[in-house]
């Protein structure tokens, strides 16, 4: 009789129709189709083509223009945007009440975080390949191996920052106060990584904060993985091994956290 | 009549506020059964408890036999939840969210297609299945809800305020609908209500009030219980009025909301003898029989209106 009291909830069917909800209301809305790539590119352009006559990157070799330095930040930015923009569906999800409806299902809460998070991650890997494209135009020797790489690195990322934002949006309750957490938590951390600068040119403090900051690891491992036919224009970044490991413990780490906030409000509703 | 729902000793606090003070109550199966409550009454609490998306502080709960706590996979894929604010997703179409709904429940392929067309049918929608939620109406809105609720053939359904946003001629085709289904599939529904209307319309009536079950049973007992008749009098000297009416008849007439109510046997006669007696001072007095408004009156000494926080 045990066993037939312990009934298993629904994981993997739930969490595929969760999935594919998330890529079908994307389609059905162009303003977010374009606005994660748009300001992303046009800060890509402006900011790249703006300093590139000031601007030498401590640790580079020289030879690299700004435009090229700030490309793999650039792609680290369209991935948080896609990321942070899909997961604050989950509070409009909650407020049209659709959540609600999948809250009574006999859906396990690993299947409702995989299902969200799996749908924001292919979002901002889709969005990310297609910021690829703008690669060709700079100085960068690909290979297959080097593009499978660097798709390979973007989802480890893309998982880890939308279960980030997963774990934050779930418990708010207005979509104003996740610009909060974007303007002082998300954009500091992305700045931070290496994506604008690197730690060696950095005062000692900020060099600091630079390598705590796990986005720090994944902007590094993109970086091998864009020049894996250049190793020597990555710059001084910690090693491929390392910067993976890290980059793909974040990403376990947030999910980790995603499905125990939404299992944590279970167990503070059973008081 | 086997039970479909048993509450044991149910409480249930937030903080230090009683949402639910001990509540005990036995809903049959096949049975149309209204929890019937102002606002603040502890209705939703019980709502939230019964479709297993809040523990309950003390008691138990058991759906069809099984424990809501220890058995909720089991609870949520016997019971069918209809919210009382949609739970659609509007960019989707009617079809894309009832086949979504369906995974949730582990339908899928040939039997989940049909089953949707199926129930989309049964609840007059069909011809509105490839258009978005977005523009749909209110009460089509409602009936796509009730479709969700319905796709993977629960047992009991429970149903959160089913009228809200329903304008009349809506409100009646859908409880046309609601009786049609459970006469069909023998399904067991529990709604929340605060119209009096829809509450007469449901085989057994539970009053919740302040966290308490204040009277249950059908609609007409209730109203038995109360008396034959009541008689309302509007006037401006209520409280000086109720002492001489208690003088003079035999009768215990009460102030609410500044009328003064009598409930008794014989209405016709004692109308006749108050308006022979106080005509000069009375502003209007009618009669009628018990509502179940008057049932709410008569357990908690408050009008219905008042009663919500």
């Amino acid at each position: 009789m045990a066993e037939s009291v312990r009934e298993k909830p629904l994981l993997l069917l739930p969490a595929f129709t969760l999935w594919k909800r998330e890529l079908v209301r994307f389609a059905r809305d162009r303003n977010r189709l374009f606005g994660a790539i748009g300001q992303p590119l046009l800060f890509w352009i402006l900011v790249g083509s703006g300093l590139n006559a000031s601007f030498l990157p401590a640790g580079q070799t020289g030879q690299m223009s700004y435009l090229e330095y700030i490309y793999p930040g650039t792609l680290l930015l369209i991935l948080l945007f896609t990321a942070i923009f899909s997961t604050i569906t989950v509070v409009e999800d909650r407020k049209e009440g659709f959540l609600q409806s999948v809250l009574v299902a006999p859906v396990s809460r690993s299947g409702l975080v995989l299902g969200k998070v799996m749908g924001g991650t292919t979002l901002a890997m889709l969005e990310g390949m297609v910021f690829l494209v703008f690669a060709l135009q700079l100085d960068i020797p690909f290979s297959v191996q080097s593009i499978l790489a660097t798709v390979g690195v973007l989802f480890l990322m893309a998982l880890g920052l939308t279960g980030m934002g997963f774990a934050i949006a779930w418990r708010m309750s207005s979509t104003a106060g996740f610009h909060a957490i974007m303007n002082l938590f998300l954009l500091p951390m992305w700045l931070l990584s290496g994506a604008f600068f690197p730690a060696s040119g950095a005062p000692f403090w900020l060099a600091w904060v630079i390598y705590i900051n796990p986005l720090t690891y994944g902007m590094a491992a993109l970086r091998h993985a864009l020049y894996m036919e250049a190793p020597f224009r990555a710059g001084d970044s910690p090693t491929m091994g390392l910067c993976l490991v890290i980059t793909a413990l974040f990403a376990l780490f947030t999910l980790a956290v995603s499905i125990g906030v939404v299992g944590r409000r279970e167990k503070r509703r059973s008081g | 009549m086997p039970v479909a729902i048993e509450i044991e000793g149910l409480c249930h606090n937030y903080g230090d506020r009683k949402a639910l003070a001990g509540i005990d109550l036995e809903i049959q199966e096949g049975e149309i059964f209204g929890l019937l409550g102002p606002n603040g009454g502890g209705k939703t609490t019980l709502f939230r408890i019964l479709c297993t998306l809040l523990a309950p502080s003390e008691g138990q709960v058991r759906i069809l036999g099984m424990d809501v706590l220890q058995e909720i996979t089991r609870v949520r894929r016997r019971i069918g939840v209809v919210f009382q604010n949609p739970s659609l997703d509007p960019n989707l179409t009617v079809w894309e969210n009832l086949y979504h709904q369906g995974h949730l429940y582990g339908l899928s392929g040939r039997a989940l297609s049909q089953r949707v067309d199926e129930v989309l049918a049964l609840v007059r929608i069909a011809d509105r299945a490839r258009d978005r939620v977005e523009i749909l109406s209110g009460g089509l809105k409602r009936r796509v809800d009730l479709a969700k609720g319905l796709l993977h053939r629960p047992s009991v359904l429970i149903f959160d305020e089913p009228s809200t946003g329903l304008d009349p001629g809506a409100r009646r085709a859908f409880w046309n609908d609601l009786e049609a289904l459970r006469a069909s599939d023998g399904i067991t529904l529990l709604l929340t209500t605060h119209f009096m209307e829809e509450a007469e319309r449901c085989d057994r009536v539970a009053i919740l009030d302040e966290g308490q079950l204040v009277a249950h049973g059908t609609p007409g007992e209730l109203k038995r219980d109360v008396g034959q008749d009541v008689i309302v009098i509007e006037t401006e000297q209520a409280a000086s009025l109720i002492e001489e009416i208690r003088d003079r008849f035999e009768v215990q007439p009460f102030l609410l909301d500044g009328t003064v109510r009598i409930e008794c046997e014989d209405g016709q006669e004692l109308l006749s003898s108050l308006y022979a007696a106080f005509r000069e001072r009375l502003d209007a007095i009618t009669l009628g029989r018990p509502t179940l408004e008057d049932v709410f009156v008569s357990k908690t000494g408050r009008s219905f209106q008042s009663g919500g926080a």
